[in-house]
């Protein structure tokens, strides 16, 4: 362990929101500015941008906005809490906004001050940063956010999502909660973080008191108790789950190109859970990866077999929504872009 | 004349992209000036982040009006007898002019009715308002996208623009946005919107005062930020870094500098890892002692004041510790497993997908390095091939490294530190070890043209051992680079391979290289996926090693024919691009040079030199003169079948000129031959412009095709033995002479 997590917590800035209150000031921001709050998803996730509150509402034509918190796993970058700045789970406050309002830059900014920056003393800027994501087959293009030489935002503007083009695009912003939370607080550590301050005593409860524990339990679960074999059975029986939706949604349509009507069962098809179950296999993938199980050539077999779920929902799911035309019957679409081969996690 | 402005306000624009597209767009809208006759006198750019700007000096307020002759229907059409027809009428209305003024005119086709016509010109607002927007959406952008329809792309949503003739608002739209008078300021430091008064100057004061600078006094303002940042530290500068300081200027609009510290202790890690963070992770620039040697301390650009509280440099500070922190675990867990349990863990690590894993191309690598080592030995040089081997062996653990899977760009660099601080075998000796340090370190070496190459013989076999591997390989499975379309960065590999085998003055030809290089693969499980059997390739080596001029020839008829591209072609070419671009021979010189052989870069090197010093002389103008026509002659001759005698002879009716040149070319022969082998190929040279003299005789009192079918045989042998004796260090023919040819 670190020393620095046994000496008692003293931020430098106590009028520093702590972490829960940075959370409600930027939920707040965005409630006010007509966005919907959603809750994290209680799927695992490597990233905001799986939760289908991203994933699937960026498809198709209707405007959406949305944010949430949203705790990302990524079994490969624990660290048993040792490691002051890296997590197996972070926290990721996740806003969309489709379509982008023309001054989506200045509401950016304005965020941040609602939890405390202020600009004039600070140095912002805009480095280009593009975003892909191949088991997703989507990407776009934007910033990271840099403040004072950190890194705090994600700023994409999405342009592809499960191999389709996006029309009207969505504006994306990936807020760094613990990164944000430590730069305000002015600690070293995540683990050193106010996660709450009690009104009465101004006793602080930190981030190490609330999620130490598991950056330790899961670090040696990912990395060393995972049963392979029993993961990925879970992994295929996933997929298979997964698979057969797809295939029975995919004659649900053909059904009612020959006529037999069936608009109704198209609406009501479980998609969504089948995108569930998409994002299972994901995380056992995931996983998989963490304990040292996938070689190398394995690899890129498995993400494509992620992908062609993911892709295959997006069709399906645009069908759904839409009157049942274009996307899903253009099976062999080539995509704008062509994908990367190998990507390092699925995140 | 009016000034005129344009400015595309943009969300920020990546800082690598600006310098291009700002030229460009400079280009476009001077080309546009001229087509539509509105010239200027002159045409500027301002750029910063969030916006490309023009500024038009002098423009024409409209084109001038031009006469145009236009032709009409025939005269046998317009005129009845002496009486114009409606048709005449109709033509003269359209015209614009009375039918009495209408004018015959002779054409090929007959007698036409004409008429002077005045196209008036076009107001500039009109014309730019019309074809601006098509320049500005044709600018290119290595990566681009939409964000209204798909079908509008741009580098980042644009979010204003302004158009102005002086004070007048010049109507054109882009992707939905309107031009207007109303420009924006720095993003923290000013008001929102920023009015322009009028194009011209008075934009750039009004952006001053809205704190922004132009891309000139961007530079200016950081370089006197980072002078007067350092020199708080007695005897301290900062390190010089041109693409660094290209990329803060692009990343800010009012810049300003502060100097930050970091812990002396970190200074234990190696200054590459430190300097890798600062530089690439942060955009920092490092501060050095007189000696060269690093400080605790760093310099941060700012896109703002300098932030007088040091709020901003604590932020600073704060991150690149944590960054340190990590680089220095990383070099801990590292250190766990030394480089030499790590090369069978590369059996795991995928060098490409068809070609195996970098265990693969570890064992392929040093047999080829091993092969070089021979050559290189073979001819005196001194080389330590146990050095070679050993660290061939390593050179690609460190891919395996977290330090390496952190900061990608230290590949090689990380190795090398590796290698020398651990144990690579028990008994080794230190020299030994710090030299396969150096060799690993170096492997990548030359990254660019400007960088240098391996600094010992060692890293130079290993470094063209490796590169080759590579080019070998994808060629082999087609996937050579095509236009701009380079993804191994092959190109940079192969003229990496030349410029170390120039400046190390390897004795190893390219075709030996290019075949050793494909042999390796022999037998593998690569070669099964190769779209050509290996003896295919043999075969158009073999022709190749053969045809230097066919060489020349092809790769200046088809350039852009890769498809079909060998690696020996590729090589070459870049052979050529090394001579012309990097040692700055002129094109038609490297094309002669290599005219005469291409295979051997350090010989090609010395002839090109020879040449250089001889080619200005009237002597060899006037031989590269004579060349090009005996090769026009001889091209002839080809064309017509006409018979070609194997061997001068001297015949009884020859000329007394063309015996003359025989004789002394026989006799000059014999030394130019002596010289050439002792590659003295200036004094070659020389002792071939002596026979200027004599050539010029030749061609002034000879004529070569002529009847005589016997006489035109011999004289046909003559000149193909004189070109082949002139082409030997340089293919003179393709010198471009002024004057007669």
């Amino acid at each position: 362990m670190l020393d620095s997590r046994q000496r008692p917590v003293t931020p430098t800035n106590s009028n520093s929101p702590s972490f829960q209150e940075l959370i409600l000031r930027l939920q707040t921001f965005w409630a006010e500015r007509g966005c919907v709050l959603q809750q994290p998803y209680d799927v695992e996730v490597g990233a905001g941008t799986m939760a289908p509150e991203t994933f699937l509402r960026v498809l198709g034509p209707q405007p959406y906005k949305v944010a949430y918190v949203q705790p990302s796993r990524r079994p490969a970058d624990g660290r048993y809490g040792e490691n002051p700045n890296r997590l197996y789970k972070h926290m990721q406050l996740q806003v969309i906004l489709k379509p982008p309002p023309e001054n989506v830059q200045e509401l950016y900014l304005e965020s941040l001050g609602a939890i405390g920056i202020d600009l004039r003393q600070h140095d912002i800027k805009f480095e280009e940063d593009n975003w892909e994501a191949p088991t997703l087959s989507a990407w776009g293009v934007g910033w990271q956010v840099m403040l004072d030489g950190l890194e705090v935002t994600q700023f994409t503007y999405f342009q592809q999502c499960g191999g389709i083009d996006l029309d009207p695009i969505s504006a994306e912003l990936t807020y760094g909660l613990e990164r944000i939370a430590a730069f305000l607080q002015d600690v070293e550590s995540i683990y050193d973080i106010a996660w709450a301050r009690d009104p009465k005593t101004g006793k602080a409860t930190t981030y190490g008191d609330v999620r130490l524990a598991d950056e330790v339990q899961f670090s040696v679960y990912n990395f060393e108790v995972a049963d392979v074999e029993k993961t990925w059975k879970h992994f295929e029986l996933c997929e298979a789950e997964c698979k057969a939706l797809l295939d029975r949604y995919s004659a649900l349509v053909k059904d009612k190109q020959t006529g037999d009507g069936v608009a109704k069962d198209r609406k009501r098809f479980p998609l969504l859970s089948a995108y569930d179950l998409c994002l299972k296999c994901s995380h056992l993938f995931n996983l998989l990866d963490a304990r040292g199980a996938i070689s190398v050539t394995e690899r890129v077999g498995v993400i494509a077999r992620v992908r062609a779920l993911a892709v295959g929902i997006a069709r399906a799911h645009v069908d759904q929504q839409g009157d049942g035309a274009a996307a899903f019957e253009e099976e062999d679409k080539p995509a704008r872009k062509k994908k990367l081969e190998v990507v390092p996690t699925i995140s | 004349m009016p000034d005129f402005l344009l400015e595309i306000g943009c969300e920020e624009i990546p800082a690598r992209m600006i310098d291009a597209a700002s030229l460009e767009l400079r280009e476009r809208i001077q080309k546009l000036l001229e087509r539509e006759r509105l010239a200027a006198a002159t045409v500027s750019a301002f750029d910063t982040p969030r916006r490309l700007a023009i500024l038009v000096g002098g423009i024409l307020p409209a084109q001038a009006d031009v006469m145009e002759q236009v032709n009409g229907p025939s005269v046998a059409v317009a005129y009845k007898g002496d009486q114009p027809t409606p048709a005449a009428h109709a033509f003269a209305k359209k015209a614009g002019v009375d039918v009495s003024r209408l004018e015959k005119v002779t054409t090929p086709k007959g007698e036409y009715l004409s008429a002077k016509v005045t196209k008036k010109g076009r107001a500039a607002s009109e014309i730019l308002s019309e074809l601006l927007p098509k320049e500005i959406n044709s600018i290119y952008w290595p990566k681009n996208m939409y964000w209204r329809e798909p079908s509008e792309k741009f580098v980042r949503p644009v979010r204003w623009l302004v158009a102005m003739l002086d004070r007048e608002v010049v109507p054109l739209e882009f992707d939905g946005v309107r031009a207007g008078n109303q420009s924006r300021g720095h993003r923290l430091l000013s008001d929102v919107t920023v009015q322009i008064p009028a194009a011209g100057e008075s934009y750039v004061s009004a952006l001053r005062a809205a704190k922004v600078l132009g891309r000139a006094e961007r530079e200016q303002q950081i370089r006197k930020g980072l002078d007067a940042a350092t020199r708080t530290i007695p005897g301290a500068r900062w390190r010089e870094d041109k693409s660094l300081l290209d990329t803060v200027v692009n990343l800010t609009e009012w810049p300003s500098v502060i100097l930050g510290g970091f812990d002396r202790e970190f200074l234990e890690l190696p200054e590459e890892v430190l300097v890798t963070v600062m530089r690439d992770h942060q955009k920092y620039f490092a501060v050095e002692d007189a000696n060269g040697k690093l400080l605790p301390h760093f310099l941060a650009v700012l896109n703002t004041d300098g932030g007088p509280q040091g709020i901003i440099r604590h932020g600073h500070e704060r991150v690149l510790r944590a960054r340190f922190n990590d680089a220095r675990f990383f070099w801990q867990t590292d250190q766990k497993h030394p480089l030499r349990d790590r090369t069978a863990w590369l059996k795991h690590v995928t060098f490409q997908k068809d070609l195996g894993s970098y265990y693969d191309k570890t064992l392929r690598v040093q047999r080829l390095a091993s092969w070089l080592c021979e050559i290189v030995r073979h001819t005196g040089m001194a080389v330590r091939p146990g050095v070679v081997h050993k660290a061939a062996y390593l050179a690609k653990t460190d891919l395996t490294t977290e330090l390496v899977k952190e900061f990608t760009e230290l590949q090689g660099i990380v190795g090398g530190l590796y290698a020398g601080v651990q144990v690579l075998d028990e008994d080794m000796a230190d020299g030994a070890r710090q030299l396969i340090a150096q060799t690993i370190y170096d492997q990548y070496k030359p990254e660019s043209m400007e960088d240098s190459v391996p600094r010992a013989v060692e890293g130079a076999v290993l470094s063209i051992a490796d590169k080759a591997d590579t080019i070998a390989g994808m060629f082999a499975l087609g996937m050579q680079p095509t236009g701009s379309k380079d993804p191994f960065a092959l190109r940079r590999q192969a003229n990496g391979i030349v410029k170390t085998i120039a400046e190390h003055k390897l004795p190893v030809t390219l075709s030996e290289l290019v075949t050793s290089a494909l042999q390796s693969y022999a037998n593998s499980e690569a070669e099964k996926k190769f779209k050509k059997p290996l003896e295919w390739w043999w075969d158009v080596l073999k022709l190749e090693r053969a045809s230097d001029r066919t060489w020349a020839d092809s790769a200046k008829a088809a350039p852009g024919s890769e498809s079909q591209m060998s690696p020996l072609t590729f090589l070459r070419e870049r052979l050529q691009f090394f001579l012309r671009d990097a040692l700055g021979y002129k094109y038609d010189l490297v094309n002669a040079v290599l005219g005469a052989g291409a295979d051997d870069v350090v010989d090609a090197l010395a002839r090109a030199e020879a040449v250089k010093g001889v080619f200005e002389m009237p002597e060899f103008q006037a031989i590269a003169a004579a060349c090009k026509r005996m090769r026009n002659i001889l091209k002839q001759a080809a064309e017509k079948r006409f018979y070609v005698a194997g061997k001068f002879e001297y015949l009884a009716e020859a000329a007394e000129e063309e015996k003359m040149l025989a004789a002394y070319m026989e006799r000059t022969n014999l030394r130019v031959e002596e010289h050439r082998r002792k590659k003295e190929y200036k004094d070659a040279l020389l002792l071939l412009s002596t026979a200027r003299e004599h050539v010029d005789r030749f061609f002034d009192k000879v004529m070569v095709m002529v009847e005589d079918e016997h006489l035109r045989a011999n004289r046909l042998a003559l000149l193909q033995t004189l070109l082949r004796e002139f082409s030997t260090i340089a293919d003179f023919s393709e010198i471009v002479t002024e004057g007669k040819a």
